[in-house]
């Protein structure tokens, strides 16, 4: 008896937990699916859901219409970028806060910590005009030192509570072998902590390629990433819905599948702090 | 050449006094075992002459050097600590090359030390598997394959023998002393264990409370402790300390007597007492007892005895192996 009522309870489950994907992945699912309609299809009523007829003519357009590879080449080189520099920094200075604390430490972490609880509209103008007179405008340089800049509290802090993992006996076997620090981090601490480093690297660069309110604002053209390009298919006279899901799909793309391919790190990573 | 010396050493954690004021001189090629009670200052210690810990005051001499303001990785000491500290992303063989690649070596030096190394410890077999592979003995051999490849003025222990099960312990004791034979290199050794300091030392110093109880040889400390504390604490049943009339008899405040020098009689003797337990081991019997007037006594007796719980006994100590104790606690010759 006991048995069955927990193989019911395992399918109840189960099929919750499948629902609520379901639920969580529908608008993907439909922006992918519109995609492939016509205009028309796309704003039917009742809505149609598979059987319509498909066509690849929206992702032409778009093509055709605005440079995809241009944005998507700038998404990347600023995800990527602007997240090693930051780990650059951010492992010395992770490494200082986990072993070698001073009585401040903790209130720093927490001071890094509350700059992103700042709405970011705050600092908008200030930092437009910055970059304005520094002509750092529409620079992949610029936009790429913002994304660091935003990034540093998070990686700093998911790097700290990795490091804190890491045995300080191991660290100190190595300054006893004569190891300088810099051979100390290198040899040591970076091989050993090479998942924490992924799994940061990893949520860094989502949050980087999905920033919207910076890029969009400082960038127009050279240094515009592919928020600005699903930005552009906002039109004042109504949204073209069909071609507007064909850029995001574009949009997404590489990054849903970077995701799908790491999701077991990045839960590892978004859940390690938690577990000890 | 490996002397260490200590002067007047202290070391405070914020306000905590850890260690508060320690004098001592290693000699070269001596086995020294710190010894003491958890919290004593002991890893402490050995963690100041490694480089590990900075002095509060104090030196720390290497070979008559000051290397009080060096750097751990500049002392050529070695170190294997409690946990072992292998490095888990490296194989045995990088773990124990580790040290020499830092210093620059070729690769060719290397992997010539690397492998004499492994098969003074039987790890030639094991050379390119990852600590994650072996079991407790074997990375206990990698760590001090590790600290042997370096060539240092000496090695410090600290308490490279916890986390071993004691059959194991034993067998890597008699190692570690047979390594000592053979290098000749000075050693600093730190355990909780008084059966391992007495067995592998040349000198023991005992610390309490972040000072040095008293430094001899394990028989010195044996057969003359200083006080009541190193009294009570080399030696295994405990000595068996006594106030009261039968010290004051003798012209002392304590009067001790370890276990091994009490006779046992079921007829006749000094001190009339009731078993509590005999513990048989069939190599000794130790009797649990309780004197009268006088406290809990524990004697050992050679071979099997026959006594059991509630047997009235008599127990006579050997005046020759008595040791008197005044009564701030120190030794009365």
């Amino acid at each position: 008896m006991a048995m069955k009522q927990s193989l019911r309870k395992r399918v109840g489950v189960t099929v919750l937990a499948w629902v609520v994907a379901f639920l969580i992945f529908f608008p993907i699912l439909w922006t992918f699916l519109t995609s492939f309609k016509s205009e028309l299809d796309a704003i039917a009523m009742p809505p149609k859901f598979l059987f319509f007829h498909w066509t690849l003519e929206n992702y032409a357009e778009v093509q055709e219409r605005s440079n995809y590879l241009h944005f998507a080449f700038n998404s990347v080189v600023l995800s990527i970028g602007a997240n090693v520099v930051g780990l650059i920094i951010a492992v010395p200075a992770a490494w200082s806060m986990a072993f070698a604390p001073g009585k401040r430490t903790k209130d720093l972490l927490m001071w890094m910590l509350s700059t992103k609880m700042m709405p970011a509209v705050g600092v908008l103008v200030p930092i437009y005009l910055l970059f304005r007179d520094l002509h750092l405008l529409d620079t992949l340089t610029g936009i790429g030192l913002v994304l660091m800049l935003l990034n540093l509290p998070i990686l700093i802090w998911m790097l700290y509570t990795y490091f804190k993992e890491i045995p300080v006996d191991i660290l100190e076997a190595a300054r006893m072998d004569g190891a300088s620090l810099l051979n100390e981090i290198l040899y040591v601490l970076t091989p050993m902590s090479v998942p924490g480093i992924a799994s940061t690297m990893l949520l860094a660069i989502i949050l980087s390629w999905n920033e919207a309110f910076w890029t969009l604002n400082l960038a127009t053209s050279d240094a515009a990433p592919l928020t600005a390009f699903i930005a552009s298919y906002s039109a004042p006279e109504g949204f073209f819905w069909a071609k507007l899901s064909a850029a995001s799909t574009l949009a997404i793309a590489p990054i849903l599948i970077l995701g799908w391919f790491s999701q077991k790190q990045l839960v590892r990573g978004l859940t390690f702090g938690a577990v000890k | 050449m490996g002397s260490i010396q200590l002067k007047s050493v202290t070391k405070a954690f914020g306000a905590v006094n850890v260690i508060t004021g320690v004098d001592l001189k290693i000699e070269n090629g001596e086995f020294a075992v710190f010894v003491g009670p958890s919290g004593c200052g002991k890893s402490t210690l050995l963690r100041l002459i490694a480089g590990l810990e900075d002095v509060t005051t104090g030196q720390v001499l290497i070979d008559g050097k000051d290397a009080t303001e060096v750097g751990p990785s500049k002392r050529g000491l070695a170190m294997v600590f409690q946990s072992y500290a292998l490095y888990p992303h490296m194989s045995v063989r990088g773990n124990i090359a580790f040290a020499l690649k830092m210093a620059g070596e070729s690769a060719d030096v290397i992997e010539q030390k690397v492998r004499k190394a492994a098969a003074t410890l039987n790890l030639t077999d094991y050379l390119d598997r990852k600590p994650r592979q072996l079991s407790g003995g074997q990375r206990q051999r990698v760590a001090i394959g590790r600290a042997i490849v370096r060539e240092p003025k000496a090695f410090l222990f600290d308490e490279p023998l916890s986390n071993l099960d004691a059959a194991l312990r034993v067998q890597m004791r008699v190692e570690i002393g047979e390594l000592h034979n053979a290098l000749k290199t000075t050693m600093v050794y730190v355990t909780h264990d008084q059966v391992e300091a007495m067995t592998m030392a040349d000198k023991i110093v005992v610390l309490d409370k972040g000072s040095v109880a008293q430094i001899g040889t394990p028989l010195d400390l044996y057969n003359r402790p200083n006080g009541l504390f190193v009294a009570g604490f080399i030696g295994s049943p405990t000595m068996n300390l006594i106030k009261g009339a039968p010290a004051a008899r003798r012209g002392a405040a304590t009067i001790g007597i370890r276990p091994e020098h009490a006779d046992v009689s079921t007829t006749a003797g000094e001190w009339p007492a009731t078993v509590r337990l005999a513990e048989h081991l069939g190599s000794d019997t130790f009797v649990h007892a309780d004197a009268d007037g006088i406290g809990a006594l524990t004697i050992r007796l050679e071979g099997e005895a026959p006594l059991t719980p509630d047997q009235k006994i008599y127990v006579t100590p050997r005046e020759e192996h008595l040791h008197r104790f005044d009564k701030e606690g120190r030794r009365i010759n």
